[in-house]
């Protein structure tokens, strides 16, 4: 606890001599974000200053190995630099698929050659990543995936449409799975990594109703990839035909990122804000919606616990390995309620498009945003599902 | 520190799962006691062997006889209790009443900690005076009187009222019946004239008092704390039987869901287990998710209140909401999956339906705290 206590103090004061102030702000737009990779720009030298300090500390990964470009921080330690930075507010320094999805799958699926580069690459944001997962037929029922890998002896041959692939437009490399034999469902997928720089391989982003386009539909034809790097490094990772296994751990980071259960936005309380954004309209809360935001509250903040403990557990092995899925689901649900709230608190303002009051329509596409939490990352039904059959051992689940 | 329970905890927890378990259950409590309409509605041996686990004093400090636990370890065996709805002056007497002594004289800790801690005697907590919790409102009297106070009025939803053999009286002795000043806390003890009960038997079979005290006169020394300054006593009550009160909650939640699961996966129906059913199994993993949440919220308050937090007022009552809206949700889902037999007697699902509805609305339902979140959080 001594030993605790002397990592905060330290933390503090590295936070204090390194954090910019600009860096201190609520993220306001998705350009406050730095996700990395080759074509990445800085939107200010704050960011950039921010980014080098923590790239140096291990800071952009903490509980990732040294060697890797980690901190090698302990659960306990990762919690005090969460709280402190949270104290402060400081913005998290890099953000990407790397970090929260292809990362844990490689520490713990990677050959030593394949953590040597990747890891490394991702924890300097110098790599971007996108995640190659749905496919057109292939949503809640992802393991019935078409695209296909043909074996060439020292290269796959790729073919296939992968869709809902998240920035792939901005990505470098992708994580993907692909059938690799047609004779096995769940042993038939190999999980593989290549670059979206590779001949074949086209994106086209996907206009959703929020008026934005996060999402693309990705194509791959004849994409040719090498099935090694190099030394020690395979360009699957896991064992070939192997790769749903791989998915499936990493669907649980994924579904924990989803979540937010590491706490902020969507584990927030709303209330008092909104009493505020009321106040700025002219208006008071009306009773009745007061009561919603209040009930609501009871579960944000309660959902905030439950963030908290189940980071707490996950860490030190004591959450079930389902537990995401649960995370997961009701993470997603409170956050559309949130913005349902948001909406309903801001009235006819909130319903401008383009207006320069509402920064373009910012509560009226954020709220639409939301629709696809439950959605993306695996359905709240599917959730559901997992929960019954792997938590509550329900027969024929 | 960590949101779970270390290892003296989880220990604790085994030792008080097993022995509720096997002492507390319904057969051998709850229904024994109901069905021979006990005055007390619940058994006293199994207070004296509460004290002999070390329960009844765990929160009591160890300068003073007991073992200076705190609220996660108190939160612990309410769970316990919740799960095999043991009727048990536990919250009631070692939660409110012993917080309130924490603050009592060294006088008054002598007269009531012995028997507390030893399973003896039985404390009871006397705040309600209308049928809804509002503890702002504060109208029975107590007046300066020679030496001590002549206390004038009445309480309800007294609960264990007339087995108490002393019971925590909030009273106002200057201001106006909203005024947050001008409270003092007074221990009250049986068989002191003036004092009067009419016993209730509840939904649940506990037994509660309406009290009257039609001039009750007691010394100066059964005062708790300051004159005119006991709301802060009180307010430290509150919060310590919430939080309490929450834990017990949960267990009551999870025993209800527990039970209720166990049924999906016996019960065919169109020859097949219900539980096959995905209509069902949608509401089982929601009530899951619902009832982990409510008591991720209760371990959190429980331990900014160990803490010494200025949060776990807050903290209190979002556990309170959350685990009164959870626990109704996982009765009300486990009486209907049960079907039919889920509205007999015989069959214990019905009971934690009614042992929910009584748990929730002491102390505050799950309405007044998130009114009380909105009002903390200034809206």
């Amino acid at each position: 606890m001594a030993d605790l206590e002397a990592f905060r103090s330290e933390t503090r004061a590295w936070l204090e001599a390194n954090c910019p102030p600009e860096m201190r702000e609520p993220v306001r737009g998705e350009d406050d974000i730095y996700w990395g990779g080759r074509r990445a720009t800085f939107k200010n030298d704050a960011q950039k200053a921010w980014l080098e300090a923590c790239i140096a500390k291990g800071y952009t990964v903490p509980m990732w190995p040294k060697q890797y470009g980690g901190a090698g921080l302990s659960p306990a330690e990762a919690k005090v630099l969460r709280e402190e930075m949270g104290r402060i507010n400081a913005r998290p320094p890099l953000s990407s698929f790397g970090i929260w999805m292809l990362g844990p799958a490689l520490l713990h699926f990677g050959t030593e050659g394949q953590k040597q580069r990747f890891l490394n690459e991702i924890a300097r944001g110098e790599i971007r990543w996108c995640q190659g997962y749905s496919e057109p037929g292939s949503g809640s029922d992802l393991v019935s995936l078409q695209t296909f890998g043909e074996d060439k002896g020292d290269h796959w041959v790729v073919n296939g449409q992968k869709i809902w692939t998240s920035y792939a437009d901005h990505a470098d490399w992708i994580f993907c799975l692909v059938r690799t034999d047609k004779a096995d469902k769940y042993q038939g997928i190999t999980f593989m990594l290549f670059d979206m720089a590779s001949e074949g391989v086209t994106t086209k982003p996907i206009l959703l109703i929020s008026g934005s386009s996060p999402f693309c539909e990705t194509f791959f034809d004849n994409v040719s990839v090498p099935k090694s790097y190099g030394d020690d490094c395979p360009a699957q990772v896991g064992t070939i035909n192997r790769g749903w296994d791989v998915a499936k751990y990493l669907l649980g980071h994924e579904r924990e990122m989803i979540s937010g259960a590491d706490g902020g936005e969507r584990a927030a309380a709303i209330g008092a804000m909104m009493k505020r954004h009321a106040a700025k309209l002219g208006d008071d809360l009306d009773p009745v919606l007061r009561a919603e935001l209040a009930n609501f509250d009871v579960d944000a903040l309660a959902y905030a616990a439950m963030g908290e403990k189940f980071l707490d557990e996950i860490k030190v092995g004591k959450a079930h390995p389902a537990q995401p899925n649960m995370m997961k689901y009701a993470g997603t649900e409170l956050n559309k309620r949130r913005h349902e709230l948001m909406m309903a608190v801001g009235g006819s303002r909130s319903l401008e498009w383009e207006s320069e009051a509402t920064e373009k329509g910012k509560p009226a596409r954020n709220w639409l945003r939301t629709k696809a939490n439950s959605i993306e990352g695996g359905t709240s039904e599917v959730m559901l599902n997992v929960i019954a059959k792997r938590i509550l051992d329900l027969p024929g689940a | 520190m960590p949101l779970y329970h270390n290892e003296d905890q989880a220990m604790l927890a085994d030792t008080a799962r097993g022995f509720l378990a096997e002492e507390g259950n319904i057969a051998k409590q709850l229904r024994h006691w109901r069905d021979r309409n006990c005055k007390d509605g619940f058994g006293h041996g199994l207070w004296k062997q509460m004290a002999e686990m070390g329960f009844t004093g765990m929160l009591v400090e160890e300068a003073d006889g007991g073992l200076g636990m705190g609220h996660v370890e108190a939160g612990i065996v309410l769970e316990e209790i919740g799960r095999n709805l043991t009727p048990s002056p536990f919250l009631t007497s070692s939660v409110l009443a012993a917080t309130a002594l924490k603050h009592g004289s060294a006088d008054l800790k002598g007269r009531y900690l012995p028997g507390l801690i030893a399973g003896d005697s039985v404390f009871a907590v006397a705040i309600d005076e209308t049928a809804k919790h509002r503890p702002s409102r504060i109208t029975t009297r107590a007046e300066k009187s020679g030496n001590g106070f002549k206390l004038s009025g009445s309480k309800s939803f007294v609960i264990h009222g007339g087995s108490a053999d002393m019971i925590v009286v909030a009273a106002r002795t200057s201001g106006g019946d909203e005024d947050a000043d001008g409270i003092t806390l007074f221990a009250v003890p049986r068989d002191v004239a003036g004092l009067s009960h009419d016993h209730v038997r509840l939904v649940d079979s506990s037994m509660a008092t309406h009290t009257r005290l039609d001039g009750v006169e007691l010394d100066g020394d059964a005062v708790i704390g300051e004159i005119d300054g006991g709301r802060a006593v009180l307010d430290a009550m509150l919060i310590a039987g919430r939080v309490g009160a929450a834990a017990e909650g949960v267990g009551v939640a999870r025993g209800a869901m527990d039970m209720t699961v166990d049924y999906l996966k016996q019960r065919k129906q169109f020859g097949r287990l219900i539980g096959e059913f995905q209509a069902l199994q949608h509401r089982a993993s929601h009530l899951y998710s619902e009832v982990e949440i409510a008591r991720a919220a209760t371990i959190k308050a429980q331990q900014l209140l160990d803490g010494g937090s200025a949060h776990a007022d807050l903290m209190a009552s979002v556990a309170k909401a959350k685990v009164a809206k959870t626990a109704r949700l996982a009765v009300q889902e486990g009486v209907q999956m049960h079907g039919g037999i889920g509205m007999t007697d015989e069959y214990d699902i019905g009971l934690y339906m009614k042992r929910d509805r009584a748990l929730a609305e002491f102390l505050g339902d799950a309405n007044f705290h998130a009114n009380r979140v909105a009002e903390l959080s200034g809206y």
